[in-house]
């Protein structure tokens, strides 16, 4: 006899390969000295062989035209299930950290959009971190032009860019934190035009504050955070404006840099 | 998710339905009964979920439903003609054609999870999920299972309800 506890379940476990390597070591030790259980493993592994052989033979058949069809159609309505479902969820959890929604991108977000939008909790179109995000990737890598009115012209800017919002804009001072103005750039949003002012420090790191005037009635946010891709965005609602500052600096970096641009604006 | 997650499962239901019911036709209309209340039950599915589970669940379900119909042509068991595959040599024929009349019999509690467990190499605690049983249960369907075919394999099992085909 074999001094090791094995059971019934251990022999069915062995057979069905289903033991890690030191267990199945110590049942093939038990088996060795127990004839009686090494007889039935030994059955056990015959019909397991046996039923492959009988059955296996199914798996190559062609498959009938009818049941594919069938299987067919029940995978296309399942990927629509699986699709709204996740969707639903991702609108969910937004809703639930209590951001204003507007669209997550590509084909997903639509999906989402079209079949189950709450309008009372959703801006319409994309959202301000995720607009100025893309605006920073856009904009920002760009060597020769990455604004159009460069910050040698800075009353021009500010004059134009208030011109177009319809409302009085002007870029906070970031010198003290090491970042200089390069200027900014008019750009679409939603349904109107918002700004974006492009700022740079002294190691050619970039990064964007987008305004815009687009957003939902409701009153101030907090301080909130997104990543999008390899850009962080800070971004807030002050009054009628919106602000996003995005940069692909580590968060805690670019929390600093939103802290100081927000206590500019407020004591403008 | 896979948008051939069920086609790519046909396989695999056709040979399971084989092996429960025997007959090839009877089996592919198992599959398509299974498919047609995949269909009609699609809410209940959950994204993320074990697809294959459900799939076989309803199979499953389905063939205890037949089996416990009253029928008119005969015996109540599902698999009163099991095809044998020619291509075997003729004593490892004679050994198979043992081994399905042997399955044939086994009740259909046994079979299921023998066949899930053998044939389909499911893991113990999915076949559970996919029979909505406890682990323990199935490890003793398995257990009394394969005694049950192991002692009718050592006495001498009457073939006489195989057919083999040509």
């Amino acid at each position: 006899m074999s001094k090791h506890m094995v059971t019934d379940d251990d022999l069915h476990a062995y057979v069905d390969a289903r033991l890690p390597p030191a267990r199945r070591a110590e049942i093939e030790a038990h088996l060795a000295a127990d004839s009686e259980a090494a007889t039935r493993v030994r059955a056990y592994q015959a019909h397991r062989q046996g039923l492959h052989d009988l059955f296996d033979p199914v798996l190559d058949e062609p498959i009938p035209a009818s049941l594919r069809e069938l299987a067919a159609e029940i995978d296309t309505r399942l990927e629509a299930r699986g699709t709204r479902f996740v969707a639903r969820r991702l609108l969910r959890s937004r809703i639930a950290a209590g951001v204003l929604i507007a669209s997550f991108g590509g084909a997903l977000g639509w999906l989402a959009h079209g079949i189950h939008r709450p309008a009372e909790t959703l801006a319409a179109g994309t959202s301000l971190h995720r607009q100025a995000a893309v605006a920073h990737a856009v904009f920002s890598p760009d060597v020769r032009r990455p604004v159009e009115i460069g910050a040698d012209h800075e009353d021009q800017l500010v004059t134009w860019l208030s011109k177009r919002l319809g409302v009085p804009v002007r870029p906070p001072k970031l010198a003290a934190l090491g970042y200089g103005l390069i200027g900014g750039r008019l750009l679409p949003g939603n349904s109107g035009p918002v700004a974006q002012f492009m700022y740079q420090d002294a190691a050619g790191r970039r990064l964007t504050l987008l305004v815009s005037t687009e957003v939902a009635t409701g009153g101030d946010t907090a301080f909130r955070f997104a990543q999008e891709g390899p850009v962080n965005v800070f971004y807030w609602i002050d009054g009628k404006f919106g602000y996003a500052l995005s940069a692909g600096i580590p968060r805690d970096e670019l929390a600093r840099v939103a802290a100081d641009v927000y206590g500019h604006l407020e004591n403008r | 998710m896979d948008s051939r997650a069920i086609i790519d499962q046909l396989p695999r239901l056709r040979r399971y339905a084989r092996a429960l019911v025997g007959d090839r036709a009877a089996a592919d209309d198992l599959v398509q009964d299974t498919l047609e209340r995949a269909w009609s039950r699609i809410g209940q599915w959950r994204p993320g979920g074990d697809l294959r589970a459900w799939l076989f669940g309803i199979m499953h379900n389905l063939h205890i439903d037949q089996v416990r119909r009253p029928s008119l042509d005969g015996p109540s068991s599902g698999a009163e003609e099991i095809e044998v595959p020619i291509r075997a040599t003729q004593p490892e024929r004679m050994e198979l054609e043992d081994l399905a009349a042997a399955l044939a019999r086994l009740p259909q509690e046994q079979s299921a999870v023998l066949l899930l467990v053998a044939l389909d190499e499911m893991r113990y605690e999915d076949i559970a999920q996919t029979l909505n049983i406890p682990i323990g249960t199935v490890m003793s369907r398995l257990a009394r299972g394969r005694e049950r075919l192991r002692r009718m394999l050592d006495e001498h099992p009457n073939p006489s309800n195989l057919r083999v085909v040509r």
